[in-house]
């Protein structure tokens, strides 16, 4: 499967990549952000949601896990993180089969409950303005929304 | 409400939205008579942190261990009950869903008014057992899963006038507190810690934009770590005593700041702390002394108020009951409760 580079420099741009995607997205949609600590995965998540016309602050899932927005999609932001050392399914079917996009962030705690078609999304932290943004798309549909982005 | 109440009325309230079992009963909304928690703390420390699973499974255990509890010390039957109150969300969905079904159940088995309470509308509520409100008043809630300033005109309702944009108060205690290597729950470890250092580092304040009461504690938090990183690669030793108090001193100073300020903006009369984050003692003194001599009233609950439990439910619950609001039988465990919509339920009557 291809993948797709993208590079930022400013929050902003972050913002407006993801606020391009939000608008390629259709329900059901399973993505996932990866990256280390400020590499942009919570500035990724809010340009969704602006994407999706969420109006509430969009901030940290951690403490409960999974945060629900509604937008002209509903917007599902989990971290699962605190969910490492169980096999626990916190109902993440009706999530990801559902009519909303979910954005995971920490998804390889939870493989096995991921569907095989979504969009992987890898932030590297360059210096300190410059983010390399990778896309793995899973599946010809995300491919496909890859392709558009870049264009 | 009627003037001519004279009948005391018994609220008891649920809650297990997170890792207490808890169940309370309040008289007139404001007195405490049975007050019971059971904390599952031990259980999730060698996690770091709470993991949702193992939070349901003593919730499913605890439960009616503490219902029991809770009657026997009040020395009182459902039959003395005037409503059922329970945290609805926001918070762990499993968790929450136990004290939902639990309250479902005992409202329709003993034919009593049931009522869903915001878990932050709670924390509020936990002041008023100890002082009545004043209103205008501002909350400032801080806990591992909120960072907020709420303006209240009256009773029931909520406005929120500033939250954090990343991570809550409480969620950057518990990160530092892992890079420093101790145990869970981080705060109170950090808290102590910070009473034996310097305050010698300096890490970012984040002010935002001028005129907002929104935080940010991700920048701070990467900050610590970065800090602690480059020390390590460079064989210093930084001691964990003044890494707490730099830590600590940056967090305190932005949350009294805005609180201050959003205070004097809002004129309000008092301003209230609420949630796990105001048993910090290092919080506590630095409001204190901002708002002492300001003619602006500060009140923090007593330290068991501050945790999570059920009194704080049923206070809340109380007023809401007392305005109207009654859950159907869909009532449903909401682990994303919007404040400011819950808030606008006592409206639509």
């Amino acid at each position: 499967m291809k993948t797709f580079e993208f590079t930022t420099y400013t929050s902003e741009e972050t913002i407006r990549l993801a606020e391009k995607l939000a608008l390629l997205l259709r329900p059901g949609d399973v993505i996932t952000l990866s990256g280390g600590l400020g590499a942009g995965k919570t500035t990724f998540t809010k340009g969704i949601g602006s994407g999706l016309g969420v109006t509430r602050m969009i901030n940290s899932p951690t403490f409960t896990i999974v945060k629900e927005y509604m937008g002209e999609l509903p917007l599902y932001h989990m971290d699962v993180y605190r969910l490492e050392n169980s096999d626990e399914d916190i109902g993440f079917d009706e999530y990801f089969n559902g009519n909303g996009i979910s954005v995971v962030e920490w998804a390889t705690f939870i493989k096995e409950f991921l569907p095989e078609e979504r969009l992987d999304i890898d932030f590297q932290l360059k210096n300190e303005d410059e983010r390399t943004i990778t896309f793995y798309p899973k599946g010809d549909a995300f491919e496909k929304i890859c392709e558009e982005l870049e264009r | 409400m009627g003037e001519t109440m004279t009948k005391d009325q018994y609220i008891l309230g649920i809650e297990t939205s997170c890792d207490e079992t808890a169940m309370s009963i309040v008289k007139n909304g404001v007195e405490i008579v049975a007050n019971v928690v059971a904390s599952q703390i031990e259980s999730h420390k060698r996690f770091g942190g709470v993991v949702p699973e193992i939070a349901s499974r003593h919730h499913v255990e605890q439960i009616t261990v503490v219902l029991e509890e809770t009657f026997s010390k009040a020395e009182m039957t459902m039959a003395d009950i005037d409503a059922i109150t329970v945290t609805e969300g926001p918070g762990l969905v499993g968790a929450l869903l136990i004290g939902v079904n639990s309250a479902k159940a005992l409202a329709f088995a003993k034919s009593k008014p049931l009522v869903g309470v915001h878990h932050i509308a709670g924390h509020i509520y936990a002041n008023r057992l100890n002082k009545e409100f004043t209103f205008p008043l501002i909350a400032l809630v801080v806990s591992g899963g909120h960072t907020e300033l709420i303006l209240m005109r009256e009773h029931g309702s909520f406005e929120i006038i500033g939250e954090t944009r990343d991570d809550a108060a409480g969620e950057a205690y518990d990160k530092v507190a892992r890079t420093l290597q101790l145990p869970y729950p981080g705060g109170p470890h950090i808290d102590r810690l910070a009473t034996e250092g310097q305050a010698n580092i300096n890490f970012p304040r984040a002010w935002l934009e001028e005129g907002s009461y929104d935080f940010s504690f991700s920048g701070l938090k990467s900050s610590v770590i970065n800090t602690l990183h480059n020390a390590e690669q460079r064989d210093e030793v930084l001691k964990k005593e003044d890494v707490a108090a730099s830590f600590q001193a940056s967090v305190v100073e932005v949350l009294t700041t805005k609180t201050y300020k959003a205070a004097k903006e809002y004129g309000v009369k008092q301003v209230l702390v609420a949630g796990g984050v105001a048993a910090n003692q290092g919080l506590r003194k630095e409001l204190t002394s901002k708002f002492a001599d300001t003619g602006i009233e500060l009140e923090i609950p007593p330290l068991h108020l501050c945790t999570d439990n059920a009194a704080m439910i049923a206070a809340a619950g109380s007023i809401a009951y007392n305005q109207g609001h009654r859950a159907g039988w869909d009532l449903n465990a909401n682990p994303s409760l919007d404040l400011e919509k819950y808030s606008l339920r006592g409206q639509q009557r």
